[in-house]
């Protein structure tokens, strides 16, 4: 065991001696190989925290919404349609919304009005997300100013600011009481943005949606498991589009790989000729070789995946920002929870460590199992 | 020192570091998982329906609220031009608009 502890050990000298005689080759290489890792890794991170926590806290979102539809838009719902709702059976309860968004033009920024029932905001107060205090710098009990409908100005008085923690689905919030929503767009009593329906037994979800779409021809239902599955899609769909945008490198960075790695220079024949003058066997020949294609792809591994790792869990994730930002003023600032999935990080290391290295054995066997001396002539 | 040896140093120390990370998400979740449960409940309180990802235009504030029509309606033939459109699948509804 010892002796074949020794004979690993100066294999991994003498493999590290030649990778340090190419020294820029390898730097170069392991550079490139470690940005891949990096990018790959960090993508993936990403994408998996991001729909993990989405599943997570959008688990209690409503279980069944119910907008009207006026040719093809999303219209004000009337309240007549809360009876009918109720009338369906296995619904437990049934309420109208108000919502609906906010261009504020001294922040050139979109917020998302609400009118929360519980707990109830006193008119003319207004609770604030946390993106909304940074864009507008406002403090409790500062006063903000909005043109209603008919031109009058609608004025809130903060009253407090909805914590940062829960930045990723509250930032851009102002809650406002029912009054001042319905005075600010003229949404007369009686009508709704939408209407949040809760139901008895979670597993008729489907045939009581059903329902209501019977009663309600004009209306379009929007069920719990959709909205889970629409953040399931898009979280996919956006690694799906960043994979795609980096396939042209990932592809160059194959072909350079597999060129670097299967085809032989001819000072590495040379140096495979001479160690088989010597007396080395083509196994160690071989082995010698793998060691240095294992060198180059586990320190990138290793590497490009830690520093993904501190990039999306520690650093904010500051390289996606301005993909996921778009022309969005108003950016929530958060951090991630970090649920990580061991079984994709083993697939990464699958398809980023063992191709290179296999890579590297059938052109050093082709190059070893030659005589000597043609291999050096 | 032999060259093997720093490699393997070095090795261990990465390997150890992969290890760490891992160790670091399981407390991360740990510390998190109190927060989550106040995000979620402060979801199911207001009924929000969506993350705060993209706040530049309604369908890509509330993804899961828009309808299919919703990035091409500003007037006919209009395209969507908000860059975030691009990133952004069409919600997934079962069968209706």
């Amino acid at each position: 065991m010892r002796v074949w502890l020794n004979k690993q050990r100066n294999l991994l000298d003498f493999s590290l001696s030649s990778l340090s005689r190419r020294r820029g080759k390898t730097l170069g290489m392991l550079t490139v190989y470690t940005s891949i890792v990096f990018v790959l890794a960090s993508v993936m991170l990403f994408s998996h925290a991001i729909r993990r926590e989405a599943a997570t806290v959008l688990a209690k979102s409503p279980e069944v919404l119910v907008q009207r539809m006026v040719a093809g838009r999303h219209d004000l719902i009337p309240a007549r349609h809360l009876d009918a709702i109720r009338g369906v059976r296995g619904v437990q309860s049934a309420e109208g919304r108000l919502w609906g968004y906010l261009f504020d033009p001294a922040a050139a920024a979109n917020y998302t009005l609400m009118v929360p029932t519980n707990p109830r905001i006193e008119p003319g107060k207004v609770v604030i997300g946390d993106g909304v205090v940074r864009v507008r710098n406002a403090d409790p009990g500062d006063l903000m100013s909005f043109r209603a409908h008919d031109g009058s100005l609608v004025q809130f008085k903060v009253d407090h600011a909805i914590s940062r923690e829960s930045a990723l689905v509250s930032a851009d919030l102002f809650l406002v009481a029912e009054e001042d929503f319905r005075r600010l767009f003229g949404i007369p009593a009686g009508m709704f943005t939408d209407l949040a329906v809760s139901v008895r037994n979670p597993r008729e979800v489907g045939k009581i949606a059903e329902k209501i779409d019977a009663a309600l021809p004009d209306t379009r239902i929007v069920l719990r498991d959709e909205i889970l599955r629409t953040y399931e899609s898009v979280f996919d769909w956006r690694e799906g589009m960043l994979l795609v945008l980096l396939a042209g490198s990932i592809l160059a960075f194959a072909i350079f790989s597999w060129e670097k790695a299967s085809g032989l220079s001819a000072e590495e024949r040379r140096e495979i000729g001479i160690l088989k003058a010597v007396g080395w066997e083509t196994g160690d020949v071989i082995l010698l070789k793998m060691l240095e294609g294992l060198v180059v792809s586990l320190s990138a591994f290793l590497v490009g995946y830690l520093l993904a790792y501190a990039h999306v869990f520690h650093l904010g994730a500051g390289l996606f920002e301005p993909v996921l930002k778009g022309w969005a003023v108003l950016y929530p600032k958060y951090r991630l929870t970090p649920f990580v999935d061991e079984l994709q990080v083993a697939t990464l290391f699958f398809f980023t460590v063992f191709p290179y290295t296999v890579a590297t054995v059938v052109p050093i066997w082709r190059a070893a199992i030659v005589d000597p001396d043609q291999v050096m002539r | 020192m032999r060259k093997s040896d720093a490699f393997l140093t070095l090795s261990a120390v990465l390997l150890l570091l992969l290890g760490a990370s891992f160790a670091d998400a399981a407390r991360g979740l740990v510390r998190e998982e109190p927060a989550l449960e106040r995000k979620a409940e402060m979801v199911g309180r207001l009924g929000l329906t969506d993350l705060v990802l993209f706040t530049e235009a309604r369908y890509t504030r509330h993804p899961s609220q828009a309808d299919l029509h919703s990035a091409f309606q500003d007037h006919p033939f209009a395209m969507d031009h908000f860059p975030t459109g691009s990133l952004l699948p069409p919600p997934i509804l079962k069968g209706r608009p």
